[in-house]
């Protein structure tokens, strides 16, 4: 256990004070993104969160997948109290390690409210934090740690091309309102080093990672149940993201997605464009939850089976975000061929999502 | 088999012949172990309790930073949770809030114990307590926002939703319920908030009460707590979290142990009368077990078949009074709250159960008293050789070859010096020592004393008088088995009566000199969260009819890791000046140096911090170590746990707090109390919570707490009393029967039916009157080691000891009447047989 305090999380707990006063803004097309600035916080927001995927693999030669996900949720009936207690914000993460020889997942949950340095998220670059669970950006790239009793994570993630903007430029509809969006950036073919633990056997990893960041103040539109998203690193250099929004009804209510070719030009797919197809269900012992794992997804150029490193990759959640969900690491297949690897998320399958 | 049915016929027929004598006996050890297991299960289940709430509430912390009342920075919990090896801090504001209920149609204002805490990282250490909250835990971080335990929310009249006012400094403030506890996740009164909310709705940004700690797997929790320690400020230390409950549980630890000990005088004097019962009937049977003997029953087994019969009655009589007590104790918690009538427990929610084990360790002690009571005359009866137990007036040969004074001396000179020891513990364990002791030395000096004043008493001129004395003379040993019971009950109750005395009338002197002002104001109880602002104070002074107005600020500090806090009393003083209003039993010897502030202590306070007249002392007051020194002591029964007074200004200049919570106020002559009164509370609109009582009712209402508290105490020594008044009539009983052969030749040679049964009533008063006198001189020694040792050593005050003579004398009075009584009775029954009978029978 390590837990050195910082100056710097004194210097941002000033900084982030008081940033976040009053409605929060909406968000808008044309809005750009500026680097580093908006790799940080934005407080004002009351969504947002930094999420990082990946494929390991050991010396061994085991392939593992794993997860951290880091959650904000700003409170705004909190803003007019004094207290250095006042929950404006509130920091969540979830951890999850998924290897195939333990059958599910190894994973764990931090909540806390931002204050005393303890937790926070910082505003000006990557920073957010719970204890000692942390992602953070310098000039070499993410540093993100966190450990639990079963299992931990410590892993250098190494940019190796630009963050690919979704949707206009960042502005990520989620439905057919204007307002319904969010401002969304993702960081494809990050370069792992690192760390694992498991059940207190340690062990080096290399591998390939993907890191989304997206902020917005709307929750799903009404009517919305869920949503399957999957990002993949593709075999050369290209990227691809795309989700769909679901009704209650098993009909889609939007779809969206960004393209990344090996040569690095990047489009945004249209809604017609995303077909998840699925192919084979899984069905929870825990909590009876089907879920399909196995896909057909068409988006633009790519057309893929994506299969799940293991059936099992549920996580329970209902103890800080109160959802529970599939996600999980998967390889897409194409004329028998894996073509690429990343994460696949499955939500709203047992009971409707909610985001706050 | 056959040997079985021998003593089977042998016991039922004595117990065909006198069911009624035996029911007594069984009743009367009965109605001690009843006495003894209902204390029990009330002290039990009130502690139980305790300790299940006060583990709630600090969870599974190894530890817990905590400091004095008031608070610390709160800069300190950062600095905890990062530290390396802790694996959860959980910040913690507690307070005592004023609330109004809603229920009544008049506002009820009371005090609600409220947790503050950071749900997020408390869930960790609490899951008991926030279990069932984990879905709705984000709705604490409503800012006004309130859990209530089922408790709280029935006695405030709320449900979730509804709102309810609470009192901070004087102006009320609106609490929302988020939701209830559920009944078992917390048993009392409780209201939980989000610490953010509760800094701000009671004005204490930036403070903290405590942080509850829990250690990494495999960090070690004493290095953890090393590394912390440098860290904290003047009146802030770790404890263990037990040390809470364990702090509770030894603030009424002395009181408890008190009723205990009563109760076990109870069993004890039970088992007197199983002794007096089974000496009298193995008396009767004298020739039928000489006849066993002479039969071929060997000594041995003479001595196991009456030992068993005895402990049947044991077994059966234990078995009733735990069943009873069982009862009684329910009734008793109902009635009076776990307290059993002291005013620290408030509200029992359970019903309570004694465990099959307790309830079996009750059974086989009662059966123990009974066995070893029953042991002796079985001894002595098969002791006996067959052929003088055959003949008959063989009966005052029991115990006659006692001779157990020397063994009383030695009892006695031990007790005294037990009583003057030191308490164990903070338990006055060598003074009820003592008392035993000197109630056992006192029990074997009786027959030697009873001899010597028969001896000197001179001859009546009345022949069923002189008779009665010359027999006494004559069967002493007998006589000192019912006067074993008498001596023990009445010494008891005589102690018991000069003590409780004593503390009344030290009470009511104290109250006269704590409470000369005309009207007593409070704000709040025993709130911290409400006080008088200074445009409010000088409203009051302001009133018309108010001549004279003084203020206090009362607060609470600790002195000593898992002590309960002491009462600090804030109050205006002339410097250097007693103040006035306090019973001060000592002062320092000499001038007050100017450059250290005067404190005056509680006498608890010599006691549990030595702290003596004229001593620098340091007392943590805002986070800072002032020095004072004693200016002197005195008197507070109001505060067990110790109390001081200091200068207000004093406090003033190192706190800037210049609220209060107390004061006292002259009026002028002529004023109306109740129109003073009136205005008060249009001045300060704090509604219930301001108590504003004459000195009057306050006295009033004092006194009816003090006799409440010792109501139980009066009624637990009229059991003993009773019980010791049936040892009596059974003794007198035993003595008639024993002697018809005896009736039955005053008879024939010509003693009238009524003089035989004044001798018997003579002898009954003369043997009571020894006992009396004996019991007297006793429980005048057994009160002063009440008084000066157990009193003091459990309460930590001082009592002047002071003598109820009338009470005495009319307990005296009635005792002697109730022996004269009861020879007189048994001695009627003794007569019915015609006197040829009697005399043939004695052949």
């Amino acid at each position: 256990m390590k837990r050195r305090p910082k100056a710097w999380t004194i210097a941002l707990l000033l900084a982030a004070a008081g940033a976040a006063a009053g409605p929060p803004p909406p968000v808008v097309p044309g809005y750009v993104l500026a680097f580093p600035r908006d790799r940080g916080s934005h407080p004002a927001f009351l969504t947002e969160w930094w999420y990082a995927t990946g494929w390991l693999r050991t010396p061994a030669g085991e392939d593992l997948g794993f997860q951290i996900t880091f959650f904000r949720s700003r409170q705004p009936e909190a803003d007019a109290n004094p207290s250095a207690f006042a929950p404006r914000q509130i920091v969540i993460a979830h951890a999850a390690l998924a290897d195939p020889a333990f059958g599910r997942l190894r994973h764990d949950q931090r909540i806390a409210r931002e204050g005393f340095g303890l937790a926070g998220a910082q505003t000006d670059d990557t920073r957010v934090w719970i204890d000692d669970w942390r992602l953070e950006r310098d000039a070499a790239g993410y540093a993100l740690q966190a450990s639990s009793e079963s299992f931990s994570l410590r892993l250098a993630l190494v940019p190796t091309q630009a963050p690919m903007l979704n949707g206009e430029a960042g502005y990520s509809r989620k439905g057919a309102a204007p307002l319904a969006a969010s401002y969304y950036y993702s960081e494809p073919q990050l370069r792992v080093r690192g760390e694992i633990g498991r059940d207190g056997r340690r062990d080096a990893v290399t591998g390939e990672a993907w890191l989304d960041h997206e902020w917005s103040s709307e929750p799903l539109e009404p009517g919305a149940v869920g949503w399957d998203w999957v990002g993949l690193n593709i075999a050369g250099g290209g990227a691809l993201m795309a989700f769909r929004i679901r009704d209650g009804r098993g009909g889609v209510r939007h779809a969206g997605g960004t393209l990344r070719t090996p040569a690095g030009t990047t489009r945004a797919l249209a809604p017609t464009e995303i077909v998840f197809t699925p192919l084979r269900h899984w069905r929870s012992p825990r909590t009876g939850i089907d879920y399909p794992v196995e896909w057909r997804l068409q988006a633009g150029t790519f057309d893929a089976r994506l299969e799940p490193l293991m059936d099992d990759q549920e996580s329970d959640s209902r103890a800080t975000t109160g959802a529970i969900y599939w996600e999980g690491a998967v390889r897409a297949r194409a004329a028998g061929r894996v073509i690429a690897r990343g994460y696949l998320e499955l939500t709203g399958y047992g009971e409707p999502l909610s985001l706050r | 088999m056959s040997q079985a049915r021998l003593w089977g016929s042998l016991w039922l027929a004595e117990w065909r012949e006198r069911p009624g004598r035996l029911l007594v006996a069984v009743l009367a050890l009965a109605l001690g172990v009843a006495l003894a297991s209902a204390v029990h299960l009330v002290n039990r289940t009130a502690l139980d309790e305790f300790e299940q709430a006060a583990r709630r509430l600090v969870g599974e912390a190894d530890f817990v930073v905590r400091g004095a009342p008031g608070g610390f920075a709160e800069a300190l919990y950062p600095a905890v949770a990062r530290m390396p090896g802790v694996a959860v801090a959980s910040p913690v504001l507690e307070l005592s809030a004023t609330v109004f209920s809603a229920r009544a149609a008049a506002p009820r204002a009371l005090v609600l114990p409220i947790l503050a805490l950071d749900p997020l990282r408390a869930a960790q250490l609490q899951p008991a307590l926030l279990g069932d909250l984990a879905g709705a835990l984000r709705g604490l971080f409503s800012p006004d926002g309130i859990f209530l335990s089922a408790r709280a929310a029935a006695e405030l009249g709320v449900r979730k939703g509804d709102s309810f006012e609470v009192l901070v400094g004087t102006a009320r403030r609106r609490l929302e319920v988020l939701g209830l506890l559920a009944e078992s996740a917390y048993p009392r009164m409780l209201g939980l908030m989000d610490i953010a909310a509760a800094q701000w709705v009671f004005g204490r940004l930036g403070v903290l009460d405590r942080i509850d700690v829990r250690v990494a797997t495999g960090a070690s929790a004493s290095a953890v707590r090393a590394a912390i320690v440098p860290l904290l400020p003047a009146g802030v230390s770790i404890a263990a979290p037990v040390v809470d409950s364990a702090r509770i549980a030894s603030a009424t630890r002395a009181y408890r142990v008190n009723l205990d000990m009563l109760a076990l005088v109870a069993v004890l004097t039970g088992g007197f009368l199983v002794l007096a019962t089974q000496s009298l009937s193995i008396l009767r049977r004298r020739a039928a077990l000489g006849l066993l003997r002479a039969l071929g029953v060997t000594r041995g087994a003479l001595r196991r078949a009456l030992v068993i019969e005895g402990t049947l009655f044991g077994v059966v009589g234990a078995a009733v009074g735990v069943f009873v007590g069982q009862e009684v104790g329910a009734v008793l918690l109902r009635a009076f709250a776990g307290d059993l009538g002291a005013g620290q427990f408030r509200g029992v929610a359970e019903a309570p159960v004694l465990q099959p084990l307790e309830a079996l360790a009750f059974v086989v002690a009662g059966t123990l008293v009974a066995a070893a009571a029953s042991w002796l005359p079985a001894h002595e009866a098969a002791a006996r050789p067959p052929a003088r137990a055959l003949k008959s007036g063989d009966a005052e040969a029991l115990r006659a070859g006692v001779r157990p004074w020397r063994g009383g001396l030695v009892l006695i000179g031990c007790g005294t010096v037990l009583a003057s020891l030191p308490a164990l513990h903070g338990l006055p364990v060598f003074g009820y020592g003592a008392i035993a002791a000197l109630l056992a030395g006192g029990v074997l000096l009786v027959p030697g004393i009873a001899r010597h004043v028969l001896a000197m008493w001179p001859p009546p001129r009345r022949a069923p008088l002189a008779l009665a004395v010359a027999q006494l003379r004559g069967s002493i040993a007998q006589a000192s088995i019912g006067l074993a019971a008498v001596i023990v009950s009445f010494s008891l109750m005589v102690a018991m009566a000069i003590m409780v005395h004593s503390f009344r009338v030290s009470f009511v002197d104290w109250l006269g000199r704590s409470l000369p002002a005309d009207l007593q104001l409070r704000l709040g109880g025993d709130s911290d969260t409400a006080a008088l602002d200074e445009p409010s104070q000088a409203r009051l002074a302001a009133i018309d009819g108010v001549e004279r107005a003084e203020f206090r600020r009362t607060f609470r500090v600790s002195l000593r890791r898992g002590a309960t806090p002491v009462h600090v009393v804030a109050a205006p003083l002339a410097a250097a000046h007693a103040p006035a209003r306090l019973a001060i039993v000592a002062s320092a010897p000499v001038a007050q140096p100017r450059d250290v502030a005067p404190l005056w202590a509680s006498e608890a306070m010599q006691d549990l911090y030595g702290w003596q007249p004229g001593e620098e002392v340091t007392l943590p007051i805002a986070g800072r170590a002032i020095r004072f020194r004693v200016a002197g002591v005195y008197r507070d029964y109001g505060r067990s746990t110790g109390s001081v007074v200091l200068s207000r200004a004093l406090y003033q200049s190192l706190t800037h707090d210049r609220s209060a919570n107390e004061g006292v106020f002259d009026l002028a002559p002529g004023a109306s109390p109740a129109a003073v009164v009136r205005a008060m509370h249009e001045a300060v609109d704090a509604g219930a919570a301001l108590q504003i009582r004459t000195t009057r009712e306050v006295r009033e209402r004092s006194l009816a707490n003090f006799d409440r508290a010792f109501a139980v105490t009066y009624a637990l020594e009229a059991i003993a009393v009773l019980i010791g008044l049936l040892g009596v009539g059974v003794s007198a009983a035993a003595t008639a029967l024993a002697r018809r052969g005896e009736f039955g030749m005053l008879r024939h040679i010509g003693f009238l039916r009524r003089q035989v049964l004044a001798m018997l009533a003579g002898e009954g008063a003369l043997t009571s009157a020894i006992g009396v006198a004996c019991a007297l001189a006793l429980g005048g020694a057994l009160s002063v080691v009440l008084v000066r040792v157990v009193n003091r050593q459990s309460f930590l005050w001082s009592i002047d000891l002071a003598v109820p003579w009338g009470l005495l004398a009319g307990l005296v009075l009635a005792l002697l009447a109730s022996a004269a009584a009861t020879a007189f009775v048994s001695g009627r029954a003794a007569l019915t047989g015609d006197a040829v009978r009697a005399v043939r029978e004695d052949w």
